[in-house]
């Protein structure tokens, strides 16, 4: 509970400590990534407790399933987590394929994996760039927006949407690749891959930066598991997991990738530093993965046989995903009918929330701004 | 200053008949004047939009380029929107400290003016403090910024306000501990003294003088940055932490008089460092025409200053925000140590080191200055070649 010398208890008890005072952070405040609202109490600089209050972007999509059919609820889908819009697309489609027993073609595997990396990549540049803005540096942001930028025109041409893509059905995608994305697509990636070290002079290795994320927040790996953290935030606290690679799905079992682990290079293991590294290794991984995918995929057609009326047997499927904010669970029930019986979407955000409390008691107000910023909260993930 | 009132009053002046007492304070108000309203508000103006075209062409963005040629006159119709706004006072606050804080601001800063040489007749009031006064007046905008925070009557003002005047109370210390070695050399306090004490050529100036001064330089811009509340140092409006610090609660003109002072106090930086280390408006006495001598101190001054201006920006672009207690670190431990060091060492200096090495240091130094300038804009260079590639290249990018 101290850091940077700074003892609540012992202050408190050499009588420096001086009245608490109760702040109210959001939901509108510019650094919550969204609406999010924290209740701060902090004496003076000094935060005793930061409780994260939920809900205020709550939008009840788990229920709208329930009204609007297997199909219906794909575009929906987009909206619980807007940042990386495609593997929850992902989800969707593969647990009612895994209700029906659908077998998906092999091209439609590969458009999918190629959309969810991209996708990854551009969420993973959101959470860089917003992290550099947070720590009050606005040039990493724009410039990772830039490149961004690039990714939502490639996946712009691939399903005409920049955000919210609605791209893959069940069985399926919607649209094949067009005819010279694979060479865009390579091309992008040839030009992008460099600019990473680029970025990392621009504000990784900065010396202010480390400082202000080394050290902060160190969450251990037993913590992370105990919390649920999922994705980068586990990894980043030294625990080797990924769902791509340890619950094969999709194509992933055959493509060669490295998951990036956190090994506290610069301070403690599982501190803010080493979940942001995790991210930036995480881009270079799915640059990989995109170059194999364009280079390996086999012709065929994109979408199963689907009948119009998706009725699957009665039972229930749960599927685990790697979301670029992590492990994200859809589980469905099915009762046989035209509509879902009860949906339910598991996401990183929600649990990394949790830890927050724990975490940010004895730092710094700025702190928590780092410490949302390392988690890659999006507000939509968390109440959906 | 004198010289001019007296040219005046006498026979065939525009003021002839006047008494002194009269026409002294005059003049001067109206020279005043003429400074606040010809060159500090402008000066302040144009740097908020170049400073928003310099962060723009840094960060590959356009910036504003709509009102004028090249968005130049952004600044007027941004000052023109604010006077317009309705001026918002929250009912909680404390009414008469709310209206008054931004004003102590400005006057706190404008009125380093007073002190600031332009050229080498050209100075409101060459007084025989005159860092001293500076360093002084600037203590006000402190007071104005407290005030901000605490009268708002809301929580992240407050931080702001307490943030700011820990930040700005400790790094006048090492501002003013790093202005001493200059002081110890040239034995005046005046800014017309301390540039006369200096030559035109980069090697008389204290920049190069010794290496004490050297690192006096630096300490002195960056507690200067700290104190004008510049990234790294913007801790006290921290837009991401603090939503707006102190100025949260403002709107209208009265915000907008705190980015006055901010952008402004620029400049002052600029031209107190180009005072006391880079020979201010010294110029090779190239001609016998006063006016024509004049101009082209002017513009020396100016340019060395606003060259700090542009250096100010470019921080800004690259650099994040360091933590509250990193800053108080920062200053505690490294530069207030720092600059008792420099300031011991160019005593030691002026009673140890004989002339002719003083000079051969000089000249030592300003090489290896020369040096490492040519190798930054060889890399500079290096740089850009390699971003300058054929659109071929960048298949895939209409931007770069």
């Amino acid at each position: 509970m101290s850091l940077g010398g700074f003892d609540v208890q012992v202050l408190r008890e050499n009588g420096f400590a001086t009245e608490e005072m109760t702040l109210n952070m959001g939901p509108q405040h510019p650094s919550t990534h969204g609406v999010l609202r924290f209740v701060v109490r902090a004496d003076g600089e000094v935060m005793t407790e930061a409780v994260p209050d939920v809900g205020y972007l709550h939008r009840s999509i788990e229920k709208i399933a329930e009204k609007v059919g297997y199909h219906g609820f794909m575009p929906y889908t987009d909206r619980v987590d807007y940042v990386a819009a495609m593997p929850c697309n992902q989800g969707w489609a593969m647990v009612c394929e895994k209700l029906a027993g659908i077998e998906v073609p092999r091209r439609a595997e590969y458009c999918r994996v190629i959309a969810c990396e991209f996708n990854r990549i551009s969420s993973h540049l959101i959470a860089v760039g917003t992290m550099g803005m947070d720590i009050g540096a606005f040039t990493p942001f724009t410039h990772a927006l830039r490149e961004r930028e690039h990714i939502n025109d490639l996946l712009e041409e691939l399903c005409g949407a920049r955000l919210t893509f609605n791209y893959m059905r069940i069985g399926g995608v919607a649209w094949d690749l067009p005819p010279d994305f694979a060479e865009k697509g390579l091309a992008y990636i040839d030009r992008f891959e460099p600019l990473i070290d680029e970025y990392n002079a621009l504000i990784s290795f900065n010396k202010i930066y480390k400082e202000r994320l080394i050290n902060v927040a160190v969450i251990t790996g037993e913590e992370a598991i105990n919390y649920n953290l999922v994705g980068p935030n586990l990894r980043g606290s030294g625990v080797d997991f990924d769902v791509r690679r340890d619950i094969p799905y999709s194509i992933y079992p055959e493509l060669q990738f490295d998951v990036p682990v956190g090994h506290g290079e610069e301070g403690t293991l599982g501190d803010c530093f080493d979940r942001y590294m995790v991210r930036i290794r995480e881009i270079q991984e799915s640059c990989k993965i995109i170059r194999q995918c364009l280079q390996q995929i086999p012709e065929g057609s994109v979408l199963a046989k689907i009948p119009r009326k998706f009725k699957p047997p009665v039972g229930d499927a749960y599927v685990r995903i790697e979301s670029a904010r992590g492990d994200m669970g859809w589980y469905c029930v099915s009762d046989g009918s035209e509509y879902p019986y009860r949906v339910k979407v598991r996401t990183g955000s929600f649990t990394a929330t949790s830890i927050i409390e724990q975490v940010s008691r004895g730092l710094m107000i700025a702190d928590l701004i780092t410490v949302v910023a390392s988690f890659d909260l999006v507000a939509p993930e968390i109440d959906r | 200053m004198k010289d001019l009132v007296l040219s005046l009053i006498a026979e065939g002046g525009a003021l002839a008949g006047v008494p002194f007492s009269l026409a002294a304070p005059l003049v001067m108000v109206a020279f005043g004047a003429l400074v606040v309203f010809g060159f500090v508000l402008p000066i302040a103006g144009i740097t908020s939009w170049l400073e928003r075209r310099v962060w723009a062409r840094i960060q590959s963005r356009i910036g504003p380029n709509r009102v004028g040629p090249q968005g130049f006159l952004q600044w007027l119709a941004d000052g023109l929107k604010n006077l317009l706004k309705e001026d918002i006072i929250p009912s909680a606050a404390d009414k008469w400290l709310f209206s008054l804080a931004p004003y102590l601001v400005v006057v706190g800063f404008i009125a380093t003016f007073a002190a600031v040489p332009f050229t080498s007749s050209l100075i409101i009031a060459d007084l025989n403090i005159g860092i001293l006064y500076i360093t002084a007046v600037t203590g006000i905008v402190v007071v104005g910024v407290l005030m901000a925070g605490w009268s708002s009557n809301n929580k992240w003002s407050l931080l702001g306000g307490i943030r700011s005047a820990a930040q700005i109370v400790s790094y006048e210390i090492p501002a003013g501990l790093s202005v001493f070695p200059i002081v110890l050399l040239t034995g005046t306090l005046s800014m017309q003294g301390i540039i006369r004490a200096q030559g035109w050529a980069p090697w008389d100036w204290f920049f190069f003088y010794n290496p004490f001064t050297f690192a006096a330089f630096f300490v002195f811009f960056v507690a200067a940055l700290a104190e004008g509340n510049r990234t790294p140092f913007d801790i006290p409006e921290a837009e991401s932490e603090l939503v707006a610090g102190f100025c949260t609660e403002y709107s209208g003109m009265r915000y907008l008089l705190f980015f006055l002072e901010e952008w402004g106090n620029l400049y002052v930086i600029g031209a107190i460092v180009t005072t006391l280390f880079l020979g201010g408006w010294q110029v090779p006495a190239f001609t016998d025409n006063p006016m024509l001598l004049a101009v082209a101190q002017f513009g020396t001054f100016f340019l060395k200053a606003y060259f700090f201006v542009f250096v100010a920006m470019w921080v800004r672009a690259t650099l994040p925000r360091v933590r509250v207690d990193q800053l108080m670190t920062v200053c505690w431990k490294y530069m207030v140590p720092i600059a008792i060091v420099n300031m011991l060492g160019t005593a030691a200096w002026m009673l140890f080191v004989p002339e002719t090495l003083g000079r051969l240091v000089q000249f030592g130094m300003t090489g290896l200055g020369a040096v490492v300038v040519v190798v930054f804009f060889r890399r500079v260079r290096f740089h850009l070649r390699r971003a300058n590639l054929k659109p071929s290249d960048y298949y895939y990018s209409p931007i770069i």
